[in-house]
């Protein structure tokens, strides 16, 4: 089966939700018209990243009473899509949140399971912490997603992997940092690596959604990626421009490579599990 | 091992980027910029030049009678370079009447007088000209505190302050400032005869590297002296940064409500753009 997946590279209105809507579809429209199957949008892409204060005030509900999900849930009657917006839960907690559409109806929402509360970040500060890791099935197999910072972890993708996806579609809202004399900056190079990393170790599509723009002083790179289940880079947006990057995807490739690298087939999932039970039970170590 | 080296197409990139959305976010299209015929406003120009289109910049030379010849000239290659308007509004006649009225003003007193005088003139003319005043500190001068509060350190947005002033000079090469700029000492120009590194008692290319192992790679000071720096002058260039460090914050509010500004009333300045 192939697909053709697209990346929206987009800058957003911080705080602004009807505005970052219609640029989503607008985009949606320009996706369809270039035969995409599948549309992802980066991190927080209708709200905007930096919100400290405006996280309540720009949050949702992702369903279809919902004036805004009601517009995307009807575009997503032409192709399946991935938004990032502020989910407010039954009890008022508010997540940093992807979702994914298809066919109108809300598929799956992912809740921000890492949130980065150091240097810059203070997210943590603003959100609740998600607390699940799932992959799921959509009409072009089984995938999961992630957001930034859950990605800088290494377990949130080996789950994934675990519970099935084959795919993993990664979005961002990264500001970058590091400029030295090197080609691009250490964030970004960061990132690239790991993602490379994720798709080679784990034989299977990993797709990066990254954003652009500034938010006061700010800069988000764009740089959005697709990597084969090679570790081949299939396409790459442009730094620090917007716009939508296609990418060719034959899911039969997962055929070729695990035929040739059974990484999947070898995994001692029961010996790591009884290593994370005992280093789990270890005080001196790990009790998060 | 301490490599400042920037990589200057991307440094150029990001920061004209910077000086186009945090201007033109806001609703604005134009900058104005106080030109001093030094590097770091002669690159400050240049960006704002390439971000808005050099008709969008003003250029305001500012002479106290006392400034060296010099930099109003270099000044003028800026602007006959890039094209960007230009005005030349002299801060003698605002500044002699306090100097007589104060005659034993030190000349530091003098030098905050006059960065503030042309802080008025240049939010003076943000208003006239409709255009965001365009700061040009550097990374250096920000930890140093070597700045006047309210004068040239006032600002609207500011391109250069995370870049240290070897960097500001690497950045201005790549750039195109002519070269009579870039080499030249490095001074505030407030009195005569005046330069940052004589004052200072020490040289950038020294305290930029001190400055790079204390702050991005988050060097102790005993790692500092370790690494080759002098022990005195590790603990002078410490405690320099740390008692300026309220010229890089707002004054604090005293807090009695259950929501304060700057505590827990919490917003960008990008709010809603």
């Amino acid at each position: 089966m192939k697909l053709t997946l697209a990346l929206a590279q987009i800058n957003t209105h911080l705080g602004d939700v009807a505005a970052n809507l219609e640029k989503h579809l607008a985009l949606i429209q320009e996706a369809q018209t270039a035969g995409a199957d599948l549309l992802v949008f980066p991190e927080l892409s209708l709200t905007g990243y930096v919100l400290q204060d405006l996280a309540s005030a720009v949050a949702l509900r992702p369903t279809s009473d919902n004036p805004v999900f009601q517009r995307l849930l009807q575009a997503s009657q032409a192709l399946d899509l991935v938004v990032g917006f502020v989910d407010e839960d039954r009890r008022h907690r508010f997540f940093i949140a992807a979702a994914y559409l298809s066919a109108g109806e809300l598929v799956h929402v992912h809740h921000k399971v890492y949130l980065p509360t150091y240097g810059l970040f203070d997210e943590g500060r603003f959100f609740a912490w998600g607390d699940a890791v799932h992959a799921f099935d959509t009409r072009f197999g089984r995938v999961g997603m992630l957001i930034c910072e859950d990605f800088w972890h290494a377990s949130p993708p080996y789950l994934l992997w675990l519970d099935g996806a084959d795919m993993l579609l990664l979005t961002s809202a990264s500001p970058g940092r590091g400029l030295t004399s090197g080609p691009q900056l250490e964030s970004a190079r960061w990132v690239e690596q790991i993602n490379q990393a994720y798709a080679s170790l784990f034989t299977a599509f990993v797709a990066h959604a990254n954003r652009v723009g500034y938010e006061d002083g700010l800069h988000f790179w764009g740089g959005s990626t697709v990597y084969d289940p090679n570790g081949e880079l299939l396409a790459k947006g442009p730094y620090d421009q917007e716009g939508i990057t296609l990418a060719e995807i034959d899911m039969n490739q997962l055929h070729r490579t695990r035929a040739r690298l059974p990484l999947l087939r070898d995994e001692r999932t029961a010996l790591v599990l009884r290593e994370m039970n005992r280093i789990q039970a270890d005080s001196r170590q790990f009790g998060r | 091992m301490i490599d400042l080296t920037l990589n200057t197409d991307l440094a150029r990139t990001i920061l004209t980027g910077f000086v186009h959305s945090e201007i033109s976010r806001v609703g604005f299209a134009r900058a104005v910029i106080g030109l001093s015929g030094g590097v770091d406003s002669a690159l400050s120009c240049y960006l704002a030049a390439e971000a808005l289109g050099p008709q969008n910049v003003l250029a305001v030379r500012m002479p106290y009678k006392s400034s060296a010849q010099d930099s109003v000239e270099h000044a003028q290659l800026v602007i006959d370079a890039l094209g960007v308007q230009s005005l030349t509004v002299p801060i003698t006649e605002m500044a002699d009447p306090l100097f007589e009225r104060f005659p034993e003003a030190n000349p530091v007193r003098r030098g905050n007088v006059m960065a503030r005088l042309r802080m008025i003139v240049l939010y003076d003319q943000s208003e006239a000209f409709r255009g965001l005043v365009v700061g040009t500190g550097n990374k250096t001068e920000i930890l140093l505190g070597y700045t006047t509060l309210y004068g040239d350190a006032a600002c609207a947005l500011n391109p250069l302050g995370d870049l240290y002033k070897t960097q500001v000079r690497q950045l201005s090469r790549a750039i195109g400032v002519p070269e009579a700029i870039v080499a030249k000492p490095p001074s505030a120009d407030l009195w005569l005869g005046q330069t940052d590194e004589g004052e200072l008692g020490f040289t950038y290319a020294e305290v930029d590297q001190l400055l790079y192992l204390l702050i991005d790679q988050r060097y102790s000071p005993e790692e500092c002296v370790a690494a080759g720096f002098a022990e005195k002058f590790v603990a002078a260039v410490v405690e320099r940064v740390r008692r300026n460090h309220f010229k890089r914050v707002l004054p604090p509010i005293a807090k009695l409500s259950n929501r304060t500004v700057g505590y827990d009333f919490l917003y960008l300045r990008d709010w809603g753009t």
